[in-house]
């Protein structure tokens, strides 16, 4: 029987065990997803049915009462989210820039680690950083009733966002080909141009993966933002909106969810938030991704 | 007359890799010059002394002096980016910038200031027909550079040099990653225009150094062996390494 080696052995077993080990895992990260969409999607979407739209789109958030309306939280983290984007671009992308095209090896040693360090801290603790030192140095210096507001959520966001768009701003710079650097200094470039109007461009597709994953880690950051924004729900009034206290989805979520009566209508708000935010987060995912695809197209383009 | 003159110039690179000594060399005004030998020798590290690209290498120190128009260039006075402009680069694989073939060209232009949209288009054109290229891209201009070949890359990069209208043209083994045709394309282009230039040029072989070469020098290890015209260095050298080289019994 010769056949018979070919035919099966202990190896090729083996090898279809493992096989399968690893499809499965692969698999039941679509399982996981759908399941979470699945029972969001029940806890959350009956609240449709329960609160009028009028409620939903209304102006006050006060649930013991009956006012539903998630506007002024989905006002209070975008407008943290937006503010924070503000800061945090320019910052991380400059330091990206300096990181890559002109500190030095050996500063680069010790500047990485610690923005590494910075994505590794704990948002709470950065929580503690903002309650205790941020939120009163700006109401003494704004003059402020309370610096508890969307400005401190912004800053503080800003930095737990910024580690993020720095290392991956960082990579898409990285891949760059020195090549473009030389030819444009070749051509009487100075250094400054050939990082603004070669260098960053090519790596463009990259640095707005980085700003959308930072949009994701400032959208989705709860701890933080609950300690340091003041937690009140309510739309602006004026054009200090910056400065006045918000609440953003996330915080409403963690704090309110504890207390609530299982299955009641606050209950389902909640979990409707919640969908909300998913819907989010999958848009930006969606956005990142595409711009990234993109640039991979482009970048087969170039080595064909 | 010597457009750029090295004299007694030594490198050396920090990790001690590629490096040149005593380098003393003239070269004219108006010809081609070759610069040939096997990898490592120094040709492209001189190339990129010659136009401070080594700036950003970790260099370890220099010596020497290499004057260009009389001016020693290795002063730390001289203002890099202007020496640049006058003495254009062409490197071995053709690195078009992210852009469009118009914005190619007209980048260096705009460098200087340049804004004058009909300046610049003058500028774009007079370029690309020198590149001999113009009448392959004239009605895609604004096409992505990537899109076109890269023998049609390569002459882009030229036409780029040309924008500046440089005294010096450089090319650090130009054809090396081209097909023989824009190869032999490169090479009558760089023939028909030594006239007006100083061409400085590290071929990628032997044949092509011998075809191109009004002046030849034999760099082996980071020495100079031997510069001499071409047609005498080619039919007879003196130095028994040159010999060796050039007739392929090494390298």
């Amino acid at each position: 029987m010769a056949d018979a080696t070919l035919v099966s052995s202990p190896r090729r077993t083996q090898e279809w065990v493992i096989n399968l080990i690893i499809k499965l895992s692969g698999y039941s990260s679509i399982l996981f997803v759908t399941l979470i969409f699945i029972f969001l999607m029940r806890e959350g979407l009956p609240a449709l049915r329960n609160v009028p739209l009028s409620s939903i789109l209304g102006e006050r958030w006060y649930p013991i009462e009956g006012y539903f309306s998630i506007l002024p939280l989905i006002y209070g983290s975008l407008v943290v989210t937006v503010g924070a984007l503000l800061l945090a671009i320019p910052f991380g992308v400059g330091t990206s820039v300096f990181l890559s095209e002109i500190a030095p090896p050996w500063m680069n040693q010790i500047i990485k680690p610690l923005i590494e360090i910075l994505a590794g801290l704990p948002s709470v603790v950065l929580g503690f950083l903002g309650i205790q030192v941020a939120a009163p140095y700006l109401r003494r210096l704004l003059d402020l009733p309370t610096g508890l507001s969307a400005f401190s959520g912004a800053v503080l966001l800003a930095l737990i966002a910024t580690p993020t768009i720095v290392s991956i701003t960082e990579d898409a710079l990285n891949t760059v080909p020195s090549g473009y650097r030389q030819a444009a200094l070749a051509l009487g470039a100075t250094r400054w141009q050939v990082i603004w109007g070669v260098t960053v461009p090519a790596a463009r597709s990259g640095i707005l993966t980085a700003v959308m994953l930072g949009v994701g880690r400032s959208i989705g950051e709860t701890m933080a933002v609950m300690m340091v924004t003041g937690n009140a729900p309510v739309l602006p009034s004026g054009w200090d909106f910056l400065f006045t206290p918000v609440r953003t989805m996330t915080a409403t979520i963690a704090s309110e969810m504890g207390e609530v009566a299982n299955g009641s209508t606050h209950y389902q708000v909640l979990f409707f938030i919640g969908i909300v935010l998913f819907v989010i987060s999958l848009v930006v995912n969606i956005v990142a991704s595409s711009v990234s695809l993109r640039g991979r197209t482009r970048a087969e383009r170039v080595l064909s | 007359m010597d457009k750029i003159v090295i004299e007694n110039f030594s490198i050396r690179y920090s990790d001690g890799v590629e490096s040149l000594r005593n380098i003393s060399l003239s070269i004219p005004a108006n010809a081609v010059t070759v610069l040939f030998g096997p990898a490592g020798g120094g040709k492209s590290t001189l190339l990129r002394a010659i136009n401070r690209l080594n700036d950003l290498a970790d260099v370890k120190e220099t010596s020497g002096r290499i004057l260009f128009n009389g001016q020693n260039i290795l002063d730390p006075k001289v203002d890099v980016v202007e020496l640049r402009r006058k003495i254009g680069m062409v490197f071995s694989r053709p690195v078009v910038l992210p852009m469009s073939i118009y914005q190619n060209v007209s980048y260096p232009l705009e460098l200087m200031g340049e804004k004058r949209k009909s300046r610049l288009d003058e500028a774009v054109e007079k370029a690309l027909k020198r590149a001999v290229l113009w009448d392959e891209v004239y009605d895609r201009l604004h096409d992505p550079a990537t899109a076109i070949s890269g023998g049609q890359q390569q002459r882009l990069c030229l036409a780029r040099v040309f924008a500046l209208e440089p005294e010096v043209i450089m090319l650090d083994e130009p054809t090396s990653a081209l097909d023989p045709v824009s190869t032999a394309r490169i090479e009558g282009l760089m023939h028909e225009i030594k006239e007006e230039f100083t061409i400085v040029w590290v071929p990628h072989n032997v044949q092509q150094a011998a075809r191109m070469a009004d002046y030849a020098a034999f760099f082996l290890q980071g020495e100079l062996i031997e510069y001499a015209e071409g047609k005498k260095l080619f039919v007879n050298p003196k130095d028994q390494r040159t010999s060796d080289y050039v007739t392929g019994r090494f390298g």
